[in-house]
């Protein structure tokens, strides 16, 4: 056990050495170690980004909602549209910061106008019905976005491969420089993209954590989350405020598919499946219904990727996460940072 | 409520079915409709359908991983039979063994997991879905990877050949002899559903469903209950995915067996109608019927029009699946949650008022 983990490492160690031709300092393990955990905390944001979505949801009406990893799919879809639309690959200096916020800007209401959307159409006229209808209804909206998105690839545009290939991955323009911030010889890589990623990251989840914690909204959204009944009963317009929650955790998706794509370049119709289990993990991991939880659940499994990919295979990472899912769901089913709630019968 | 009408009295969709179903090979071979091959599958998916009914229709929990133990059926049958692993069962033995693994993997994954509510039993069952497609695809050495394993035995039966009485050894390119083959194991697999859901354990998997208080107040555990029904479940998806191999001797790549089909039950069980038997039959014809009939006549059909050309995205049948999955799962649950041939005592849109949601 121990030997192979060592030759793993050793074998890693070398590959990294050899593919980054330039750089002379060769990588120890303890590089290797730090550009795991570099890329994992950067993949754990975008993840904690779309489990906020999942966790504002399960929180206010106790709905798993499946359809939001593929709307984020939509979103990635979208801004790879405006870019080709725009020529936004040809938008240099201040031109590609503002290209960037664009494709942000854009997604964002986009994803938020169409969670709201499909909250109105599919699941407000199941409220009050067995909870698992409302879970079937996700899933088939989930499915429904997943075909929209495989259409979209057939677009004939020059950025989807002239719409010949419609369910292949597409490739998404880098307009985010992939230099390396510590000098071209440092063994260690922390690029642009990383640096992007936390730039837009924190900022939403301080934003989102004032909005819930301080504004007239976030206090509403709390009351429907404690007791739909009461909160109506105090003169709350539940269905405005659970739709504004939708209309909240689809745009922080709309921010993350943005993001994603600009991160890892490529993006494909299918891709919603499992950066959407990914991240439900996250939320489950830290506490469904907690914001906090799905930040540190977010992050965790970002790691946790970055790690199985680099020290066990990348082929056994998805069952990784998702014996993690289901190890937490038997376990421990608050999560890390999820009250002990006591299940109600 | 008006009054039953007098014709419903007298139809029973079941034995309706059987008759058309055993009247389809001559119609088919009068008519060349060439409705015999895809109507095996609708067979095959009917039995799994059957073993979701089970435990999403009589016992009320919703299971995502259906697929899970077809596959694990099919690699049971496969490895149990194929000749290039010791075993080397016949056909017959084979399906039973796999009656029986399908059982003890359903047993497997409920007994840590029953006691978890509704909506996450329904992840767990999910992510056990997509781990055991990992865990096939990267356990080559056992499974052949994507190749599959084959050839699998096919089985013999005493029937009428060309040379008078004898054992009829079925091929791949026949189609009639698996077509009454899966319609047997339909049948029987009816059956079994039909007298479990009226013995105990079955009105127990109704009592738990419509109330696990009540059901637990007059002394049924409902553990043991529904693990009974995941793993009667289990087998007979179990068995679908033997049959399915079988029929082609092969088990196929293990991407096949992905969350798409474990969807596709849940549509025909919603379809029809959770907890009524007759309906899974009925939404399995309609689900495939879709799917695999109707999906490839209209896109051939929108082809030789020229509305779409058969290298764009809205040419190929395969492309519209999700689409009609999804719409059938929202427009089902939103108009029509009890199915098109509810069950008695229906799940989904119960009579009973709520007066007011507890407190959290």
């Amino acid at each position: 056990m121990c030997e192979t983990l060592v030759a793993m490492i050793l074998s890693q160690t070398t590959a990294g050495a050899t593919s980054v031709a330039g750089a002379q300092v060769a990588m120890g393990w303890s590089d290797v170690l730090s550009q795991q955990l570099i890329t994992g905390v950067s993949n754990g944001m975008i993840i904690a980004l779309i489990a906020i979505g999942y966790t504002m949801v399960y929180g206010i009406i106790e709905l798993i909602n499946f359809a939001h990893g593929d709307l984020c799919t939509l979103g990635s879809f979208l801004a790879l549209t405006l870019v080709g639309a725009l020529g936004m690959e040809a938008w240099s200096g201040m031109g590609g910061t503002a290209a960037v916020i664009t494709l942000l800007i854009s997604a964002a209401i986009f994803c938020g106008a169409l969670n709201w959307t499909i909250d109105r159409v599919a699941y407000r006229p199941l409220r009050g019905k067995p909870k698992l209808a409302l879970l079937v209804s996700a899933i088939g909206c989930s499915f429904i976005l997943v075909n929209i998105a495989l259409f979209w690839g057939g677009l004939p545009m020059e950025v989807f491969g002239g719409g010949n290939q419609a369910a292949a991955p597409k490739d998404f323009p880098s307009l985010i420089s992939n230099e390396n911030l510590l000098g071209a010889r440092s063994a260690i890589t922390v690029t642009w993209r990383d640096l992007f990623v936390v730039i837009v990251t924190v900022p939403l989840m301080i934003g989102l954590t004032w909005l819930v914690k301080s504004t007239r909204l976030g206090k509403a959204m709390r009351a429907v989350a404690q007791n739909p009944t009461a909160a109506a009963l105090m003169g709350i317009d539940v269905n405005r405020v659970i739709g504004s929650t939708f209309l909240i955790g689809g745009a922080l998706g709309g921010f993350a598919s943005v993001i994603y794509a600009l991160y890892n370049n490529t993006i494909s119709f299918q891709m919603g499946y499992r950066t959407g289990m990914d991240a439900f993990t996250a939320a489950v991991l830290g506490g469904i219904g907690s914001l906090p939880g799905a930040v540190v659940g977010g992050i965790v499994i970002g790691l946790v990727r970055a790690l199985s990919d680099g020290y066990i295979e990348a082929r056994w990472t998805n069952s990784v996460v998702f014996g993690i899912l289901i190890l937490t769901l038997v376990f421990r089913p608050s999560g890390i940072l999820g009250a002990k709630l006591r299940e109600k019968v | 409520m008006s009054a039953t009408p007098i014709w419903k009295k007298f139809l029973r969709v079941d034995i309706a079915l059987l008759i058309l179903a055993c009247l389809l090979p001559v119609v088919d071979q009068r008519l060349h409709l060439d409705m015999v091959d895809p109507m095996r599958g609708v067979m095959v998916f009917a039995i799994l359908a059957l073993g979701l009914n089970i435990v999403t229709g009589f016992t009320g929990l919703l299971h995502l991983g259906m697929a899970a133990f077809m596959a694990i059926g099919a690699y049971a049958f496969a490895i149990s039979s194929c000749d290039i692993y010791p075993f080397q069962l016949g056909f017959w033995w084979a399906i039973l063994f796999t009656a029986i693994v399908g059982a003890f993997a359903g047993v497997l994954l409920g007994a840590p997991t029953l006691g978890l509510r509704g909506d996450y039993l329904a992840i767990v069952t999910l992510g056990f879905g997509e781990i055991t497609q990992d865990v096939l695809k990267n356990l080559d050495v056992i499974t052949k990877g994507t190749q599959g394993i084959n050839p699998l035995p096919s089985p013999h039966v005493p029937w009428w050949t060309a040379t008078g009485f004898g054992m009829l050894e079925f091929t791949s390119e026949q189609e009639l002899p698996w077509y009454w083959l899966f319609l047997a194991f339909v049948v029987l697999a009816v059956v079994v559903c039909r007298n479990l859901e009226r013995s105990r354990t079955g009105r127990s998997w109704l009592a738990v469903r419509e109330d696990e208080l009540a059901a637990r107040c007059m002394g049924i555990a409902p553990v043991p209950v529904k693990m009974i029904a995941f793993a009667t479940g289990a087998a007979l998806a179990a068995v679908a995915g033997g049959l399915w191999v079988s029929m082609y001797s092969s088990t196929g790549e293990p991407g096949n067996y992905d969350f798409q089909v474990s969807i596709l039950a849940l549509c025909i069980v919603i379809v029809g109608g959770m907890g009524s038997i007759n309906g899974v039959l009925v939404g399995s014809i309609a689900m495939l019927g879709l799917a695999n009939i109707a999906l490839p006549k209209i896109a051939s059909a929108m082809q030789s029009a020229g509305w779409v050309s058969s290298g764009s995205v809205f040419g190929s049948p395969n492309n519209w699946k999700y689409l009609v999955f999804g719409l059938v799962l929202v427009v089902m649950m939103r108009f029509r949650p009890d199915g098109l041939l509810p069950a008695k005592l229906s799940i989904v849109n119960s009579k009973k008022k709520k007066v007011v949601e507890p407190a959290s």
